[in-house]
């Protein structure tokens, strides 16, 4: 495909993502309370986006990622949250 | 598949699956016991089989204590030693979904009984890698683990659920990557085909989630139709949808197609 065809797929619904994110955060700023790293997280991963290479997604992946090497002593919990709280810069 | 109903069974049919291959996999709650394992695995290996069967579907599956329930080495132990017991069944390709959930030291040495055990028989080996922001790290221990037993052989290993971010690690290993397409969060049809675009298609397979969240059997059909949207040729839309699963899984004996 070229990019005048890849537009003609995927923009319609890539827009409505980006403002379903827009929607996201005005939601988050209109919300009482304090937020947890992860509003950090989300907005530093925003940043990837306006990156020069076609390596975004795994850029944005990154950014959430645990980068730690040593296992953990004990899992106590199943889940995971989507973000790593050590990634978040002040 | 034990958490999917039969209307499932038929609609792959009707999309022009052949075969189903289920792994071993979390229950949605921790069983309490190895005998609940041992009943999951005769569902697995005798009952689901002629479920699908029904339908036409061959059926194949793969045996293990989920990363999930690997917290607790006691049990881990009594259900690995149970594998032996089914392994000679007919659809039973090989050791997984083995692999860590949260990267723990004990995830890790239930893994490594994993791989003893598909060692010692022989086995293909199948591989869930953690979730969010545990699949990096995870993927990385996973390939550590699997790369300094030299009796595993790389190209009788999949490591599913890669992403952007653990694709290249896997493939350069010289294993299978696996895609697995999710209706909501992780990977989507159209991510998955920019993959088999940037880093070809070899070596490489796509599934579909059918666990207990939402999820859509029939993500493989309809991601091939997308790819054929985006202009990808009905051989290269066959390699990567049929005839990759095939070579893989065809490692073990047991795999035949009769349609
Ligand atoms: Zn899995």
């Amino acid at each position: 495909m070229n990019r005048q065809q890849v537009l003609d797929m995927y923009f319609m619904e890539a827009r409505a993502k980006l403002i379903d994110i827009a929607a996201f955060l005005d939601r988050v700023d209109r919300a009482p309370g304090e937020a947890d790293f992860r509003l950090a997280a989300f907005r530093q991963a925003l940043k990837e986006l306006d990156g020069g290479t076609p390596e975004r997604a795994k850029n944005v992946l990154l950014s959430f990622s645990d980068p730690s090497v040593e296992p953990l002593e004990k899992a106590s919990v199943k889940g995971a949250i989507g973000a790593f709280a050590g990634n978040v810069k002040d | 598949m034990v958490s999917r109903t039969t209307d499932d069974y038929q609609d792959m049919v009707t999309a022009g699956c052949e075969a189903v291959c289920e792994p071993a996999f979390w229950a949605g709650y921790d069983r309490k016991s190895a005998d609940g394992f041992y009943d999951y695995f005769c569902q697995l290996t005798e009952h689901e089989p002629k479920r699908a069967a029904k339908f036409g579907l061959a059926h194949f599956c793969w045996l293990c204590i989920n990363p999930k329930e690997s917290e607790d080495m006691g049990l881990a132990k009594d259900v690995i030693d149970l594998i032996p017991k089914f392994i000679d069944k007919p659809g039973v390709l090989g050791i997984g979904e083995i692999g860590l959930n949260k990267n723990s030291r004990n995830e890790l040495k239930v893994l490594e009984m994993h791989v003893e055990v598909a060692a010692k028989y022989d086995q293909l080996i199948l591989v869930h890698t953690p979730h969010l922001e545990d699949k990096l790290k995870g993927t990385k221990l996973i390939l550590d683990v699997l790369k300094s037993d030299k009796r595993i052989k790389p190209e009788r290993v999949i490591i599913d659920h890669v992403e952007e971010h653990t694709i290249k690690l896997v493939k350069d290993t010289g294993m299978w990557a696996g895609m697995t397409l999710y209706p909501e969060s992780k990977c989507t049809p159209a991510r998955a085909i920019d993959m088999l675009e940037v880093y070809g298609t070899d070596r490489i397979w796509m599934n579909s989630a059918c666990d207990w969240g939402i999820s859509v059997p029939l993500a493989v059909p309809r991601t091939m139709l997308e790819m054929k949207k985006r202009g990808h040729t009905v051989d290269l839309i066959d390699k990567v949808a049929y005839q990759n699963p095939i070579q893989f899984m065809r490692q073990s004996p047991k795999f035949k197609l009769t349609a």
